[in-house]
């Protein structure tokens, strides 16, 4: 065997190594509201709507950090999140909401937020329809 | 029924152009698969002239379906659909190009044009390579043109056609109106978060880079098919070197886009889109050094194959990673889910470019000629393979960690990516920085073959010494302070940065040492000089920033997060600090006074003006100011997008975007004025503390008022004093003119308070108006930072792509002339838009 073949498999091997020695605990998994709060303190990936029906509180003037909702997934499931950071702008117009972070007693600890907007997408048919349909209804 | 108004000329142009493109694209393919098969000259010949033919109408077509969507959405034509979805009627018309690649159509046109035209390059240029090359470009025009299509075939639509009509494609009660576009009165228009000059040019040199990318691996295709197995290598290396500057100049660019008008804070954030076109370039490195090993050495061909191979089957995989909407939830971007079609067809896209390309090399390997004896360690081409080696494992890492989304769509599984997604890529390749550092500065001082040990010995002292130097100097006064992660990982950033500066310094002096100053032959030193100053720019940015907003800097402490093992301090990601008008907030180094915010010339942008002022500790006194106007997008809804403003010092930046706004009109405000009856000396009381009324003034002139000796105005000179014993001055106003009775009131925003001049009572008292209202605070919240040396980042890209331009042009073996325009349009443009623009 050439030193090129054994350094090619030794690298190779690392590599793997390092995969698997780096990353085994680092991954983290998605999971629904009720299963998240039987994980406490595990950090996790939530997918969820805004709860509309419940208040959401940010005060940028007393406290620019701290915001706190509801959210609701598709099982059902409802839980109060606290993100301290500052709110997103389009939280309530959003139609899903990518949560990092994990669960504290009752509430959802917030790391960090992604929201998925309709306007966001061009290519949603729905959201064009109804852009339309506001255009005419303003000429009318 | 007949619509009124419509303009359906240019769409039916573009339309049939489409067409044409693409059965252009089917022909030449063919005709240049055949051709490179034949071996009698004059059929050949004839084949050749006839896919010559074919490609030219094609890359004519291509041309003008975009300047048919350029015209269509000039011209707001909102009958059409690209145009309504892409250009507005505000869009001011540098953005116009912009809005034609936001759309996917678009993009995969513009992808097209740029294989187009380079394929024109290869037909003039490339002799006798030119009917496999061109076989293998003219494919990948198939591919993409398709994508315009918009053919049914059944229910199933092939492609989308940019030049839809809205009426066909959106439902809506007017489309039954013949006058429905007197309705329409505005498109969509371009995503306020691309208005930005970096859309503008990003988009063209990012594809130019992802299109360049196919010529190695079309000359590798040759190279098989042509049996000549390492012939291909000498035309495609400066190919490969062209594509490898333009992709990572390219990267570079989103990078930079990313840092100065997003605000994510940074200018790389391991997100799937950065690392999709990350991955090829890295793939890319490693195929031009196993390239040069060859023709140097006549090792590595089959590595060669490999990386030219890889490097553009990563890029279609990364279009069909960021096209199909399959990274979902994991990506900052915007993704669209363009449709079950769309992504059968970018996988068969990338299906027709990896299985036979990788199915050739595995069925020729064994005819790839290898020399049986192998490298001694003591030669440069061993060294370099390791670095290459190294470099395209670092790739694999990268791309496999990306492509977690894919492996769940595939086996159903739920894994998301770690809590700290930079951290974790940065943990292990910190640990590629340190090997590609300490590699690129020593290899170049070995010969190819063998060299004696003890020569290398002798040159590489000097520049160890002066990195080991550099690097005790910058830890002495200039210390790393990342300590987030932990003293294991702030020590291998510090090894990691004295590996790039020893980079840095031995690629430098090789250049006179190695080369005796032959600049020259000096391309690969200058780009690795270039490279390792980039990485030690990144290094230094990211390890030294620090976020000056934090609430932990401004009293306000809460606990949250654990500790910090080496500070013992109480880690505070609490970013955001909100600034209320006219109030002074510590930020670092500075004070922080928002003064006043303004409308900008477009819908719904405001800008706020915000005073940076560094003062020395004891007297107060300014010792630099500057103001910075980041902005905000307020559009309907509420809905906000932010641009940060950058104050840009030599050796370092200071950074701050507006996380949070409110519509700050001042809403209608029931409160009524209290009076309080007061003369000169008299003090009131307010809710928060009291107010001393100093003097009345007669005709003022300060720096609020002017008036001459014959007017007829009163200002009331008052003092506030809160109860935290601050102080503010208010200074109220009344006047008489021919007009009547003029109140000029004044606002203590600190307050919360109106102050208002109400007039004069009989016992020479005046009547102060006193209106406290929490509806009057105007306030914004924002995150800033500072970055230092970032500029050694942008300064060392720069300089990575010119030596990647000069050993192009040498490989290339272009004359003087054309070397030098190449190299000077290069810097100019490279050093314009990094370090001038704006």
């Amino acid at each position: 065997m050439k030193k090129t073949h054994i350094i090619i498999l030794v690298s190779i091997a690392a590599l793997i190594v390092t995969l698997i020695v780096f990353s085994a605990g680092d991954f983290s998994t998605y999971e629904s509201i009720s299963s998240a709060q039987k994980k406490q303190g595990k950090y996790v990936h939530l997918i969820a709507k805004l709860d509309k029906t419940m208040p959401v509180e940010y005060d940028a003037v007393n406290n620019p950090n701290y915001l706190s909702f509801y959210a609701v997934d598709s099982l059902g499931g409802k839980t109060k999140v606290i993100f301290h950071n500052s709110k997103p702008t389009d939280l309530e117009k959003s139609e899903r909401i990518v949560m990092k972070g994990s669960m504290k007693g009752d509430h959802f600890e917030c790391k960090d937020i992604l929201l998925k907007c309709p306007s966001k997408y061009k290519d949603d048919k729905k959201e064009l329809e109804k852009t339309v349909t506001d255009q005419q209804n303003s000429t009318n | 029924m007949q619509f009124e108004g419509e303009h359906l000329l240019p769409g039916r142009i573009g339309h049939f152009f489409v067409l044409l493109a693409f059965v252009a694209s089917i022909i030449s393919t063919i005709a240049y698969f055949i051709a490179a098969r034949k071996t009698d000259l004059v059929e050949k010949r004839s084949w050749l002239n006839f896919a010559r033919i074919a490609f030219t109408t094609q890359l004519v077509s291509a041309v003008i379906i975009f300047i048919a969507i350029f015209y269509i959405c000039a011209n707001h034509y909102f009958e059409y659909m690209y145009a309504y979805k892409h250009a507005s009627k505000e869009l001011e018309p540098k953005y116009l190009l912009a809005c034609i690649w936001e759309g996917q159509e678009g993009s995969f046109l513009l992808w097209a044009i740029w294989h187009s035209i380079l394929g024109i390059f290869i037909i003039f240029r490339s002799k006798e390579w030119e009917a496999p090359v061109m076989t293998v470009i003219s494919l990948a025009q198939f591919f993409l043109l398709m994508m315009l299509l918009g053919f049914y075939v059944g229910d199933v639509r092939l492609g989308s056609n940019p030049f839809t009509l809205t009426r066909n494609e959106i439902t809506g009660p007017i489309f039954s109106q013949p006058n429905y576009l007197t309705f329409i009165k505005d498109g969509v228009g371009l995503n306020v978060l691309l208005r930005n000059y970096w859309m503008v040019i990003h988009p063209p040199v990012l594809f130019l880079g992802f299109a360049a990318t196919i010529i190695p691996f079309a000359y590798a295709y040759a190279g098989i098919q042509t049996k000549r197995f390492g012939d291909w290598v000498t035309p495609a290396l400066p190919w490969a070197l062209f594509s490898a500057c333009v992709l990572g100049v390219g990267i570079m660019m989103g990078g930079k886009w990313a840092y100065e008008s997003l605000s994510f804070g940074g200018y790389w954030a391991w997100d799937p889109v950065e690392n999709a076109s990350l991955v090829p370039w890295m793939i890319l490195i490693a195929g031009l050094h196993t390239m040069v090993i060859f023709k140097a050495t006549g090792h590595s061909l089959k590595a060669s194959y490999l990386f030219a191979f890889l490097s553009f089957i990563f890029i279609l995989y990364s279009t069909f990673l960021t096209r199909t909407g399959v990274l979902g939830d994991t990506s900052v971007h915007a993704f669209t889910d363009a449709g079950k079609a769309i992504n059968i067809m970018i996988l068969l896209f990338v299906a027709a470019f990896t299985l036979p390309a990788l199915g050739l090399l595995i069925s020729n390997l064994k005819k790839i000629p290898t020399i049986q004896k192998e490298e001694t360690t003591n030669s440069r081409e061993f060294w370099m393979f390791i670095g290459s080696l190294v470099f395209f494992l670092a790739a694999i890492f990268i791309i496999a960690k990306t492509s977690v989304p894919v492996y769940n769509k595939i086996l159903g599984t739920k894994i998301a990516q770690p809590e700290d997604v930079e951290f974790s890529y940065n943990k292990v390749i910190v640990l590629v920085a340190i090997i590609i550092g300490l590699l690129s500065a020593v290899t170049q001082y070995f010969k190819y073959k063998k060299t004696e040990p003890g020569s290398i010995l002798k040159k590489l002292a000097v520049p160890t010494v002066i990195a080991a130097i550099i690097t005790v100097l910058l830890a002495v006064f200039y210390p790393l302070t990342y300590y987030k992660m932990g003293a294991g990982f702030l020590g291998a950033v510090y090894v990691a940065l004295f590996a790039t500066i020893y980079a840095v310094i031995a690629n430098g002096m090789y250049i006179w040492t190695g080369l005796n100053g032959k600049l020259k032959a000096a391309g690969g030193s200058v780009a690795h000089l270039g490279f390792a100053l980039m990485i030690a720019g990144i290094l230094i940015s990211s390890s030294n920033k620090n976020i000056i907003s934090s609430s932990s800097a401004n009293g306000i402490n809460l606990q949250i997060s654990g500790k910090d093992p080496l500070t013992k301090q109480t880690d505070n990601p609490l970013e955001n600090l909100t600034l209320i008008r006219d109030v002074p907030a510590t930020m670092g180094p500075y004070e922080v006074t928002y003064l006043r915010d303004s409308f900008g010339n477009e819908k719904g942008r405001r800008f706020y003006e915000l005073l940076f002022q560094r003062k020395e500790a004891g007297t107060k006194k300014v010792l630099e100011q500057f103001t910075l106007w980041p902005d905000v997008y307020i559009m309907k809804d509420n809905n906000m997008s932010s641009n940060p403003d950058t104050k840009t010092y030599l050796t370092k930046d200071v950074f701050t975007f507006i996380s949070y706004a409110i519509n700050n009109d001042v809403p209608e405000d029931t409160t009524q004025f209290s009076i309080k009856e007061m003369a000169e000396g008299d003090t009131a009381f307010y809710s928060n503390g009291i107010i001393i009324l100093n003097s009345v003034v007669k005709n003022p002139v300060n720096e609020k008022y002017n008036f001459k000796p014959t007017d007829a105005a009163l200002m009331a000179d008052l003092t506030l004093i809160s109860k935290d014993s601050l102080h503010y001055k208010a200074m109220p106003l009344i006047q008489v003119d021919g007009m009547g009775v003029n109140q000029v009131d004044d606002t203590v925003y600190a307050q919360n308070m109106y102050v208002k001049f109400a007039g004069v009572t009989d016992g020479r008292k005046v009547k102060i108006g006193i209106k406290e209202s929490d509806k009057l605070i105007q306030y914004v919240t924002l995150k800033a930072y500072v970055f230092p040396y970032i500029n050694l980042v942008w300064l060392g890209l720069i300089i990575m792509a010119l030596g990647l331009i000069m050993s192009a042009v040498k490989r290339a073996k272009l004359s003087t002339f054309y070397a030098a325009l190449a190299l000077l349009l290069g810097a100019a443009g490279l050093f314009y838009m990094f370090l001038f623009a704006n």
